[in-house]
């Protein structure tokens, strides 16, 4: 083996360190290591001062290793690559010993600790000997984006990038752009008109120059990698041709097929089989529900294409397939509402008159199925008593532990919209715990206790209709706890509002699996890092935004789109960007063709060349997790950074300082 | 199908109607059960509240009793079940706790494997193992005209991973309906009768009992079906007191759901253990006496919908 | 996770007390007082405390007034508390150690209650199973025998459709019986 002269820092981190392990003998002992020219002990590596340190004793010793024992890769690995890079040393001759959150915040015992440090200082001593110097590749980046996801999150990103002078294809699965927002009446704490803040929005997104809208469609296939990706989308057929629809709206009039709208209505509503979802849809194209057209069921009617005046009725358009080349991707894919017909004692679906929150939205909306008028389920009659219940599957581990954030202050927001337009009516809050943290958010929760809202703190048991004394009858009564009073209480109400947990889409995971990305245990995507990354993830050039990452109100939602954005727009300034050259590389004279490597990759970078009977790693989508490494029957496949000599070294650097 | 049975103490006299019936269906449907062999008390609810240990090692005998070629345990009345179901189940979940009760058993010289039988209730191996078709095809004399209000009770369906839910079940429904019977979609189908409360508070037992009556008058229920015998005595031998108390004339009778199968198949009333029950259950089983004229498939009754009714959301198919 | 009741290290509060003698009863830790227990409580109007007060009271270990109140003797064993508490906490499980303690250290108020399970229990170890006719007896004899006067209706009924036993049957290896629940009891005292 060559002589290399290797530098060693061992790092005090103030007391995190030094508090357990006696750093100075470790720098004493260390010195006397194989190849080490220089050992010191600092206070705080990761200062300028003590980077420096390393800087100067590369440039003046000739040192062609360091390694540096401090703290975990994650924090300061970057730090130190940084100054060996200043000082013209390769940074991959870098090697980092973690005897902070490997040793010194994990023991108690002094002297073991410092045992230990010693050890994993010896095994990065004896592992930097056969490292190689690495060279980052660079990657160009596509400056096109994809946005999935037209809601308010998606939007904002699309229009701020779209601003910015770069192109976005903004991908919607629904006919219109607008998601959850679109749906909704007022919004929390302004009282804004949902439809009239976000339909200027909507259109921008639909007419800008630099927006391609692609609604009706769904992402099918993505390949490719930071600054390249290939993304195959579905334009599911609307069967009519929208260079010829004008959006008059003649044929969902005449269509004779009525069903329930459960999408945009939340299945309080009706629309044709042939419809528009709300009248400010964007684009204003309607589109032909197969399943319950009366043409595809049995072939018959197509009244639709009789009254249209410009003939825009195609029954014969099929799905296309569109294939976009864009440099990065933002998934804004939004939330479901869940489903409380899981909590039985609750009564939705047995019990007529007990709503969902966004049943109750489109009630109260003025171009909802009552055009406003709030009713009971009979449609006619109004109630003179509500209840709303908080908390509905959220903060509950028989279905969902977390807290949808939202809820509260939406239920504040239903107080007030009963109150305003039924002034008689007396309504209950039951709740857990008030949670209106935003700002502006308390003083709505004030502006509602002078409105004389009724709060019972107190989760609510049951929702019966089993009546047990005269003032009972006829009512759903709702029983809980007031744990305030201290007893029970069963109060009897016309109608009952529930506020259900908001949760991850059905099919989130196979959904993140397609971008590769990963879901959370509750299956919303999971972000770089909770606090400091949360639009960034695990897989370069791919960001998230909205509620897809965690349940969150509109404010938020516009502030992660546009994040998202930023980060995007960030990266297409650059131009191109590095790839760590950590990666598996597979030696082509050796790779016998077996092919087990291909389907073990979780981030399908492993290509087999059909033409020369070997597989070849795609080095800007391997990540270097060494699985194809482990699992190649022949063992011809070399985890870059990871070499098998370099780790039998760094073993046999424990095994040695143990021995002693 | 053979299990290993545990009657439980008020299967000996005081629901000795609830296992003649369901002896006489089981032989029907092929369903042997195989009486445990010197069994013991189960201790209700009772003896948790004196003991913990004692109280699981009292259930834990009859855990071990089971013969080692069976692994199935049957039990007709809840508390037995609960109790049997809860040993079973914490003995899994607790090691040491199952250590300590194995160390009281070994010193009566038996021993149990936890988790190594299955304890089922009887009304879950008659949907399940039997299936509804079975019962419907052996159904004899449908019990038509007769309105049925299902009591499920707490202890059958909770605490949950039991084989229905937990607050709206839905077996013993589909099962009567199978019988031909008219079912009552009755709100406090799960809700606790009480238990041993009469022995404790006249005042909080007897307004329990009231309120289980007072809703399945309300909805006409010519009968309540019952799957415990704690509720069937509640419902039944308290009723008079139950109207004595609060001026009230019920007049409901309770019956096992086996006494209905035993009926529906055209075994005897004697065969049914018919008799025994306070509140006389002749009247309303008049009703099925009668020849009625055969009236079309009883659709569920759906109330038409006015114009501007607004849509409910649609609930799983309850005739599937 | 599932975590046992019982350690060897014996517990430093009321509190802790009443989780060790639980299984599953550290969950009560997780309590935030919803009232979701007290709420679906079909006998919570008549108990002196809410479910959920009473745990308010384990929690800040006032054991003289949770041991005294009635409210653990009214609890049916429903398993509604159990079913819907969103932190999954064994109450009905609590309520039964909350038993246990109150006749140990001789502080229930409710007399009645704890005098029948310990009837009760007493013709299951004297018999094997349970005697209803001897058990109402001595009960009823023994508490306020003339307030029971609707039990005297509801005896002879039992009677005449012959679902009352005049005489216990015992279970023939009560001799075995006796020997496990002592070795239990045995056990249960060294903890």
């Amino acid at each position: 083996m060559m002589s290399v002269k290797i530098g060693v820092y061992v790092c005090h981190c103030g007391t995190n360190i030094a508090g357990k392990v006696d750093v100075e003998e470790v720098a004493c002992w260390a010195a006397n290591l194989p190849n080490v020219v220089v050992s010191r002990d600092y206070k705080f590596m990761c200062s300028s001062l003590g980077q420096e340190l390393i800087e100067n004793d590369i440039k003046e010793k000739g040192l062609d290793r360091i390694v540096v024992a401090s703290c975990s890769p994650h924090m300061h690995e970057r730090t130190f690559r940084g100054a060996c890079s200043r000082a013209g040393l390769n940074p991959y001759l870098y090697e980092m010993a973690n005897i902070r959150e490997h040793d010194s915040w994990i023991h108690e015992d002094r002297q073991a600790a410092t045992e230990k440090a010693k050890a994993l200082v010896s095994a990065a001593v004896h592992r930097v000997v056969y490292q190689e110097p690495l060279e980052p590749m660079k990657a160009k980046i596509n400056p096109a984006t994809l946005v999935v996801g037209g809601g308010v999150a998606g939007i904002q990103a699309a229009l701020e990038i779209a601003e910015a002078g770069y192109h976005v294809y903004l991908v919607e699965r629904e006919p219109s752009i607008g998601g959850h927002m679109a749906q909704l009446d007022k919004t929390f704490p302004t009282l804004d008109c949902s439809a009239c803040i976000l339909t200027p929005k909507m259109f921008d997104a639909g007419n800008h120059r630099n927006i391609t809208l692609l609604s009706y469609s769904e992402v099918e296939s993505v390949d490719g990698y930071v600054g390249n990706f290939s993304v195959t989308i579905r334009k599911k057929a609307r069967y009519l041709k929208e260079e010829l629809c004008t959006g008059c709206g003649v044929c969902s009039e005449k269509c004779p097929k009525r069903v329930i709208d459960d999408v945009f209505e939340a299945g309080l509503g009706y629309r044709k089989a042939i419809y528009r979802p709300f009248p400010q849809a964007v684009p204003k194209y309607p589109v032909i529900d197969v399943k319950n057209c009366i043409y595809f069921e049995r072939g018959k009617c197509k009244a639709c294409q009789m009254f249209c005046p410009t003939g825009a009725i195609d029954f014969d358009q099929k799905d296309e397939m569109v294939t976009v080349e864009v440099g990065n991707v933002i998934l804004a894919t939004g939330y479901d509402l869940s489903d409380p017909r899981q909590i039985p004692q609750y009564g939705y679906g047995r019990l007529a008159n007990v709503f969902t929150s966004l049943e109750f939205e489109r009630l109260v909306n003025a171009a909802g199925p009552t055009s406003g008028k709030i009713v009971l389920r009979d449609g006619v009659t109004t109630p003179q008593s509500v209840a709303i219940v908080h908390c509905v599957g959220s903060r509950d581990k028989n279905y969902h532990e977390y807290c949808s954030k939202i809820c509260c202050m939406y239920s504040l927001k239903f107080a007030h919209l009963l109150h305003e337009r039924l002034p008689e009516a007396e309504v209950y809050n039951f709740y857990i715990d008030m949670r209106t943290p935003g700002k502006g958010y308390e003083e709505f929760y004030h502006r509602l206790l002078h409105e004389g809202t009724h709060f019972v703190r107190g989760r609510v048991a049951e929702i019966t209709d089993a009546a047990r004394q005269p003032g009972e009858e006829g009512k759903l009564i709702v029983q809980a706890e007031d744990t305030l009073v201290g007893s029970q209480r069963r109060i009897p109400v016309d109608m009952v509002i529930l506020s259900p947990a908001i949760q991850a889409r059905h099919d989130a995971p196979e959904f993140a699996h397609l971008f590769g990305i990963s879901c959370s245990h509750d299956d919303w995507f999971i972000e770089k890092h909770p606090k400091l990354d949360p639009v960034a993830t695990m897989t370069d050039g791919i960001f998230i935004a909205g509620c897809a990452q965690g349940p969150k109100d509109i404010p938020d939602s516009v502030v992660q789109g546009a994040a998202a954005a930023a980060r995007v727009l960030g990266l297409i300034t650059q131009g191109e960007v590095e790839l760590e050259p950590v990666r598996a590389i597979i030696n082509e004279e050796y790779c016998s063709g077996c092919r087990i490597c291909n389907n073990m990759c979780p981030y399908s970078a492993i290509d087999f060349i059909e033409a020369l009977g070997v597989s070849r790693v795609n080095p800007a989508l391997c990540k270097g997790c060494g699985t194809c490494v482990a699992a190649c029957p022949s063992g011809v496949i070399t985890g870059a950074h990871f070499t098998n000599d370099q780790i039998m070294a760094e073993i046999e650097g424990i095994l040695v300082s143990v021995a002693a | 199908m053979r299990y290993a049975y545990y009657p439980g103490c008020s299967l000996e006299r005081s629901a000795a109607s609830y296992h003649v019936s369901a002896m006489a269906v089981a032989d029907k449907l092929g369903l042997v059960f195989q009486e445990l062999e010197d069994w013991n008390c189960c201790g209700a609810t009772e003896y948790f509240a004196i003991n913990k240990l004692a109280a699981y090692s009292l259930v834990a005998r009859n855990l071990a009793l089971v013969p080692k070629d069976l692994s199935e345990l049957a039990a007709p009345c809840s508390a037995c079940y609960v109790n049997l179901k809860k040993t079973n189940k914490h003995m899994v979940k607790y090691p040491r706790l199952a250590e300590q009760i194995n160390q009281a058993l070994m010193a009566g010289g038996l021993g149990y494997n936890p988790g190594r039988v299955q304890v089922r209730h009887l009304l879950d191996i008659i949907v399940n193992d039997v299936g509804y078709e079975t019962i419907e095809q052996s159904v004899v004399k449908p019990l038509r005209g007769l309105r049925v209000a299902p009591y499920y009770g707490c202890l059958i369906v909770r605490p949950g991973n039991g084989f229905d839910n937990a607050e709206y079940p839905m077996s013993m429904d589909r099962l009567l309906r199978a019988l031909g019977a008219e079912v009552v979609d009755y709100p406090l189908k799960a809700q606790c009768c009480g238990g041993h409360m009469t022995q404790i508070s006249d005042k909080v037992a007897y307004e329990l009992i009231r309120r289980l009556l007072q809703n399945a008058a309300e909805y006409h229920a010519d009968l309540i079906a019952c799957t415990c015998p704690m509720c069937q005595l509640n419902l039944d031998a308290y009723q008079g007191n139950v109207n004595r108390h609060f001026g009230t004339d019920y007049r409901i009778p309770i019956l096992y759901f086996t006494q209905l199968m035993a009926l529906a198949f055209g075994l005897s009333a004697k065969e049914a253990g018919l008799g025994s029950e306070i509140v006389s259950a002749q009247p309303a089983l008049a009703k099925i006496d009668v020849d009625m004229p055969k009236q079309e498939e009883e659709k569920k009754a759906k109330p038409r919908a006015s114009k501007e009714a607004l849509p409910m959301p649609a609930m799983p198919d309850e005739e599937a | 996770m599932a975590v046992e009741a019982g350690r060897s290290s014996s517990p430093s509060t009321f509190f802790e007390e009443v989780i060790a003698n639980t299984p599953g009863g550290e969950a009560l830790r997780l309590c935030l007082q919803c009232g979701t227990c007290g709420g679906s409580c079909p006998s919570g109007d008549d108990m002196d405390h809410t479910p959920r007060q009473i745990f308010a009271m384990v929690q800040a270990n006032m054991k003289d007034r949770v041991l005294r109140s009635n409210t653990p003797w009214y609890c049916v064993s429903c398993y509604y508390c159990v079913e819907r508490c969103p932190q999954e906490i064994p109450i009905t499980d609590l309520m039964y150690t909350l038993k246990r303690m109150a006749i140990a250290e001789g502080l229930y108020a409710d007399s009645d209650a704890p005098d029948w399970s310990q009837t009760f229990i007493g013709m299951v170890e004297q018999f094997g199973r349970s005697y209803e006719l001897g058990l109402a007896t001595r009960y009823h004899l023994t508490h306020h025998p003339l307030g029971k006067i609707g039990l005297g209706s509801f005896a002879l009924d039992m009677l005449r459709r012959d679902r009352l036993a005049l005489t216990p049957s015992p279970i023939k290896s009560i001799g075995q019986l006796r020997t496990i629940l002592n070795k239990a009891k045995e056990l249960e005292g060294a903890r």
